[in-house]
């Protein structure tokens, strides 16, 4: 896998049909339904202790517009991910060019997913560190690679678009 | 609560604005009871079907908003580092120097105070943190 900035776009080449997937599966990564913990870490608390009234008023007024804002920004990543559904062969490299202007959803959308991966399988601060480890011994140890992954995506943006 | 009305403050504003270009003396409380009072009830004018004003008491107890309030950003293993940091440029407009000690804070003893005042302001600062996904909290300064 190579990745560039040419111009407006962040230009992700050589994509291994893996990887691809990986990519393809951010959308659904970052859905929160049916995870308590997941829904939990995203959606948390604007307060601890026991302020009921602000709790409630998070609840009806803050939390919508959040759901909103995190739902466009999966929307947006959704839609430049159709790029990785040609009608290549199936076991082709891909490509995929993501404009800059869609740097602050692609990158809250891969926030989104890292954190609801980790909350569904409840990461050590110690497994989050390793970066060597493969993604082929199980369910769990792919999923942690996938959160390395993304977040290898997230640097990448963050790097180019100089923040 | 969490919603800015802009218009409505400013609205408010524009009232006492003409209230004292209208007036030639001091804006004093006084003053402007007397002032509501020659609206609501005008000399030698019919009585007003409005009725003297009535100020609703705030659902919240005054000392809540008097009270500063903290905004904390809370320690979490899965947020990058520079994501954070550009969160805390973006969000307060710190440079960069700064965002990173605070983010370095927030690393390294599991919180960092980001920004104190007023609880209203607070609350926006953490629904935009809460809006990049870092678990941020309000605080009452004790």
């Amino acid at each position: 896998m190579e990745i560039r900035r040419r111009k407006n776009q962040i230009e992700i080449s050589e994509l291994d049909p893996f990887l691809a997937e990986l990519l393809r599966q951010i959308p659904a990564c970052a859905r929160t339904e049916g995870a308590p913990a997941a829904e939990q870490r995203i959606f948390s608390p604007p307060i601890n202790g026991n302020e009921t009234e602000l709790r409630a008023e998070w609840k009806m007024y803050v939390e919508p517009e959040l759901r909103r804002l995190f739902e466009t920004a999966t929307q947006t990543v959704g839609a430049d991910l159709e790029q990785l559904n040609g009608n290549e062969k199936s076991l082709a490299n891909r490509t995929l060019r993501i404009p800059t202007k869609h740097a602050d959803a692609w990158l809250s959308a891969l926030n989104q997913a890292r954190l609801v991966i980790a909350a569904k399988n409840n990461f050590t601060e110690l497994e989050l560190n390793d970066h060597l480890r493969s993604p082929i011994g199980s369910r769990r140890d792919l999923s942690l690679f996938q959160v390395n992954f993304y977040g290898f995506l997230q640097e990448f943006i963050l790097r180019e678009m100089d923040w | 609560m969490f919603r800015l009305e802009p218009f409505h403050k400013f609205e408010l504003a524009a009232a006492y604005v003409s209230i004292f270009f209208m007036s030639a003396e001091p804006l004093t409380a006084q003053v402007v009871t007397r002032l509501i009072s020659e609206i609501v009830h005008p000399k030698g004018g019919a009585p007003s079907a409005i009725g003297a004003p009535t100020i609703e008491e705030e659902t919240r107890a005054k000392e809540a908003f008097d009270v500063p309030w903290q905004v904390v950003v809370h320690n979490d293993p899965v947020n990058l580092m520079s994501y954070v940091t550009m969160v805390f440029q973006r969000v307060f407009g710190y440079p960069r120097d700064r965002a990173e000690r605070h983010m370095l804070e927030v690393h390294h003893k599991g919180r960092s105070i980001l920004w104190s005042g007023m609880r209203e302001p607070a609350e926006l600062y953490v629904q935009q943190l809460h809006g990049y996904l870092l678990l941020a909290t309000i605080e009452k300064i004790s």
